[in-house]
């Protein structure tokens, strides 16, 4: 590569970084105008606060009627292996470059919040569990969608045997890339909500979440967290990296 | 003169009609904002006409407005089922009458004396658009809950599709907004009578 695309590059990452409090910002200040012009202007509306405030509480209504919509025993359409997007594109709020290096041998997963169960896990005990797979779409925020095939244990089976609390609201999660997310039980106990180990047959490599990714074919991308280090099982919304930004909470397919 | 100052569109209609406008508006806006994350086609709409400021903007927006699309529309739909106004004013359609009206719209001779009855180009215009808006909530609801909408999403083709069928469905209700908008230029009255009613 040359040298000046060399600088553009770097530049387009510094500017990446930057993103997520910029976007905040850009939110707030541009959801109102338009070219310039205030859309709303004229309505009773003009106080962008307000506004976004008024935006938030739907959204939180419309967290409720996903709830309500989400029916526990409906499942994702599965796929044949021969429909996986190859390659299967990766995706985070960082570049590549960024992508967490975590050590396999040493890695404990955290288990806490309302669990019989708080010991940590090893991957040796995980790659223990019984173990399943499905070939399903991965449908991004953005709008696209990529189907894949993920490998790893039920999320419920997991669940029980650590002893959850099952009628407690929320799962949290925390992760190697200071990601956090959230989903609420029912989305928990659903038969292909998975926490996997591999992706296409192989132990889940650096860029799609090693050493574990909570997969949920119910659930847009942002919501699936990869290299998780820590969950949770708890009463109290922990929110999420992308949901605390604006971005819906329950994000349900 | 006697039909001049009778209400030809009643108040439930005006109403509807502009909360429909402001619901398509930002339906639209924020529409192409989501669109711009991940363009199905060779193009983007400029950042300075879409709403929401960037992609989570454009969503919470966008899902607010489709709430008060779809109850206006309910509410639309059933007053004029039920009043038999829809049955009135749009029916029935004779393919004969079709041909007319749509020589007489191309030769620029607007059948607009009798504002009272819509004529059978306007008559299959309109019923196009409700069904399209309707198309437009269906696709949209696939593409919002694959998962939940089995039946809808095996329809429309899966989400890929889905997106597209919403696509299209969208730049046909613009192409009928252009259409409607010209058409009122050229006869100012009809604008007066959605605001008065007559």
């Amino acid at each position: 590569m040359s040298k000046p695309m060399l600088d553009k590059s770097i530049i387009i990452q510094e500017a990446l970084k930057e993103l997520p409090s910029s976007a905040r910002r850009l939110f707030l200040k541009r959801t109102l105008t338009l070219g310039g012009l205030s859309l709303l202007s004229g309505c009773a509306i003009t106080d962008e606060k307000s506004v976004e405030r008024m935006l938030m509480k739907v959204s939180r209504f419309n967290d409720g009627v996903q709830a309500w919509l989400f029916d526990p025993n409906l499942l994702a359409p599965t796929y044949p292996e021969s429909m996986i997007t190859k390659p299967f594109p990766f995706n985070a709020y960082y570049e590549r470059w960024e992508i967490p290096k975590v050590d396999g041998d040493d890695y404990l997963l955290e288990v806490g919040g309302l669990v019989a169960d708080k010991h940590s896990w090893s991957l040796e005990e995980l790659y223990k569990l019984p173990q399943t797979d499905q070939v399903t779409r991965h449908i991004c925020v953005e709008g696209w969608s990529a189907i894949g095939k993920w490998g790893g244990v039920t999320f419920s089976t997991f669940l029980k045997r650590i002893g959850a609390d099952l009628s407690a609201k929320y799962v949290g999660f925390k992760c190697a890339d200071d990601y956090y997310t959230s989903i609420d039980m029912p989305t928990a106990l659903h038969a292909q909500t998975l926490l996997t180990f591999t992706y296409d047959g192989q132990t889940l490599p650096p860029q799609y979440g090693y050493p574990m990714k909570l997969r949920m074919p119910t659930k847009l991308g942002y919501k699936n967290p990869k290299h998780i280090v820590a969950m949770f099982v708890t009463n109290t919304n922990p929110g999420g990296y992308w949901e605390d930004k604006g971005y819906n909470w329950f994000g349900g397919s | 003169m006697n039909s001049n100052k009778k209400i030809i569109h009643p108040v439930w209609l005006r109403v509807s009609h502009w909360i429909n406008l402001i619901a398509v508006v930002i339906m639209v806006l924020s529409g192409w904002e989501i669109y711009n994350a991940a363009p199905i086609f060779d193009f983007s709409f400029p950042e300075q006409i879409t709403l929401g400021g960037w992609l989570a903007g454009a969503l919470m927006w966008h899902f607010a407005a489709m709430w008060l699309l779809v109850f206006n529309g309910l509410i639309y739909l059933s007053i004029n089922i039920l009043s038999g106004r829809l049955q009135n004013r749009f029916f029935p359609i004779r393919g004969r009458d079709l041909r007319g009206a749509f020589i007489n719209a191309l030769k620029g001779k607007l059948a607009h004396d009798y504002l009272t009855q819509y004529n059978a180009v306007q008559k299959l215009v309109y019923l196009l658009v409700i069904a399209d808006v309707i198309l437009l909530v269906l696709s949209g609801l696939v593409i919002w809950k694959p998962v939940q909408f089995p039946l809808l999403r095996e329809l429309m083709g899966d989400y890929d599709n889905a997106r597209i069928v919403h696509f299209l469905a969208m730049v046909a209700v613009l192409a009928f907004t252009v259409v409607h908008v010209v058409m009122v230029v050229l006869v100012p009255k009809t604008f007066l009578m959605m605001i008065r009613g007559r």
